[in-house]
């Protein structure tokens, strides 16, 4: 997929038309995410029913890249198990950060259309920013997360403030 | 190019663009526009060619070998400091110290001038327009002395507001830094008054010359400061080394920057006595090379003649600046005037910094996106971030043409 067809076809849909963007009025847990460097920012809210991740929202600015992935993560990971997110998680992270061949399909279902941020290094992070809200989520970790000092990673995709 | 032209005939790229290979570069189906000047320059053959020359022939070490390769090395590495030092028309060649860049540069001010120096109740004065480099350094000094950093504020039109500048302006003011050219406004400060206010108070002034040396012809005397710091790699030159020049008696009471080798006069176990500037600043190996490289830069830009490259730039930033304006939702940061520095920062209503950029690329346009190393700047114009497109010598009118297509594809896509 050439990248005015990812963006025509994905992402633009997603950032003028962000899924689930709405707080939750109860959420169980909330975790940020921001990557000083480019000015992305999300807050992600969770609330399960026992084990069901039964509402999830969102609220964030950004590039279209970084409010598309979080609204697609969103809509991937609602009235999944904790398990099953943890598994879509890894698929995506798998896939976009470490540019598997073969994504895991199955767990990411629609998500696969993303694969092509993989080959726009700069951009991953930006793709991560909602997926890193949602792993410190999980985590119930209350700090929020800096993307530019995330060490899972790789340094050619991380870059610092210049 | 050819060193035969008639130094007055106005600067075409064609003359140019020959030497740079970079250009011949194609970016998918696209040919390369290179408008990331801002942050690094392409390089000509010319330079590439001096430093493979430089390692062909004689990659010694400099100073005190007595063998003919150290002695072309050492010839090669101090005449590229006497180049450089007349192309800023400083009044002796061992006011210039090799640094990697400006940040270094500055950095080494800060420490070796200004922190031995400032007191609690002393200030320092710089702007809002400030690129990290010429903030960072005095927020630690200051803190670290007890002074108090000020700011002068801008304009609207992103001009320096120069009531506010002479208000903060003071006895209390023993520093000042400013840039000569600004990063992201491309606003040209009047260093030359502003230093001939600050020395009236007792300040000593930094000239943070960047963005202003590769583009216009600076002449230190002329501007009277007492320090001025630039980077090689941001005129055609390579990375890693750049240039400070400091009024000998100021660097003659500054203490060492790093110690070492190739900065001392004698040495016992217990103590050592320094050398003088410049070798006092430059501790270690230096990076002959990229020296080597930087002085044929400057001959390069000595030979194709500051005014010449100028006045084009002035010329092209003109037409970009009206073909921007034709963008609708696109907005400049600072307001456009005549003479205005090849930098245009601009935001999209419709679409983010980042976006834009990677569209761009994806026709081969390459700009920046980001703050540009100037956020608090950018909360001034309430802004996270913006893309920069910027000029230098071989670019063209035809690759402004190809960055207002690219635009014309971001806005079809989210507009």
């Amino acid at each position: 997929m050439d990248l005015k067809t990812l963006y025509r076809e994905v992402i633009v849909d997603h950032y003028k038309k962000p899924r689930n963007s709405t707080p939750l009025d109860h959420p169980d847990v909330e975790a940020k995410c921001k990557n000083p460097s480019c000015g992305d920012r999300v807050t992600l809210q969770l609330r399960f029913a026992n084990d069901n991740l039964a509402e999830i929202g969102f609220i964030g600015v950004g590039c279209a890249i970084s409010q598309a992935s979080t609204s697609m993560m969103t809509q991937a990971v609602k009235g999944k198990s904790r398990e099953e997110v943890r598994q879509i998680m890894t698929a995506f992270r798998e896939m976009v950060v470490e540019g598997a061949e073969q994504p895991d399909a199955e767990a990411l279902g629609d998500l696969v259309t993303m694969q092509g941020i993989a080959k726009l290094p700069a951009r991953v992070k930006c793709a991560m920013c909602g997926w890193s809200a949602l792993e410190a989520a999980l985590d119930e970790q209350s700090e929020e997360v800096d993307m530019d000092q995330d060490t899972s990673m790789p340094e050619a995709k991380r870059g610092g403030g210049m | 190019m050819n060193e035969d032209e008639v130094p007055c005939t106005p600067l075409s790229p064609e003359e140019v663009r020959p030497d740079f290979p970079q250009l011949n570069r194609r970016i998918g189906d696209y040919p390369l526009a290179y408008l990331d000047n801002t942050a690094a320059t392409l390089k000509p053959r010319q330079v590439i060619e001096a430093i493979d020359h430089f390692y062909a022939t004689c990659p010694a070490n400099v100073h005190r070998g007595i063998h003919t390769l150290s002695e072309e090395a050492t010839d090669a590495y101090e005449s590229s400091r006497k180049r450089i030092a007349a192309f800023i028309h400083a009044p002796r060649e061992s006011e210039l110290i090799f640094t990697r860049n400006t940040t270094e540069g500055i950095n080494l001010v800060a420490d070796c001038w200004a922190r031995r120096r400032l007191k609690p109740g002393d200030e320092v004065l710089v702007t809002v327009m400030e690129h990290h480099a010429n903030l960072i350094p005095w927020q630690i000094v200051t803190e670290a002395t007890g002074a108090t950093l000020k700011f002068a504020r801008l304009h609207p039109s992103g001009q320096l507001d120069l009531d506010d500048w002479y208000s903060k302006l003071s006895e209390r003011t023993k520093f000042v830094s400013m840039p000569q050219v600004s990063n992201v406004l491309g606003v040209i400060n009047p260093v030359k008054t502003l230093t001939a206010a600050a020395k009236a108070v007792g300040a000593t002034v930094l000239v943070d010359a960047a963005q202003s040396v590769p583009h216009m012809p600076v002449d230190v005397v002329d501007i009277g400061c007492d320090f001025l710091a630039f980077s090689g790699y941001k005129l055609l030159g390579p990375f890693g080394i750049g240039g400070l020049w400091g009024r000998y008696e100021l660097l003659d009471a500054m203490p060492p920057y790093q110690t070492g080798g190739s900065m001392i006069h004698t040495v016992t176990l217990e103590k050592t006595t320094f050398a003088d500037p410049p070798q006092r600043f430059e501790a270690g190996t230096p990076s002959i090379a990229d020296a080597v490289g930087f002085a044929a830069a400057i001959d390069y830009l000595t030979n194709v003649g500051m005014d010449r490259l100028h006045q084009r730039e002035i010329e092209l930033s003109k037409y970009m600046h009206e073909r921007l304006a034709e963008i609708p939702g696109l907005r400049i940061l600072g307001e456009y005037f005549e003479g205005k520095p090849g930098i245009a920062s601009f935001d999209l209503a419709y679409a983010h910094a980042h976006d834009v950029a990677q569209f761009l690329s994806d026709e081969g346009v390459a700009v920046r996106a980001g703050h540009h190393c100037a956020e608090p700047l950018h909360h001034e114009f309430n802004s996270e971030s913006t893309s920069r497109a910027s000029l230098y010598l071989y670019n063209t009118e035809a690759e402004i043409d190809q960055l207002i297509a690219g635009l014309g594809t971001v806005r079809e896509i989210f507009g």
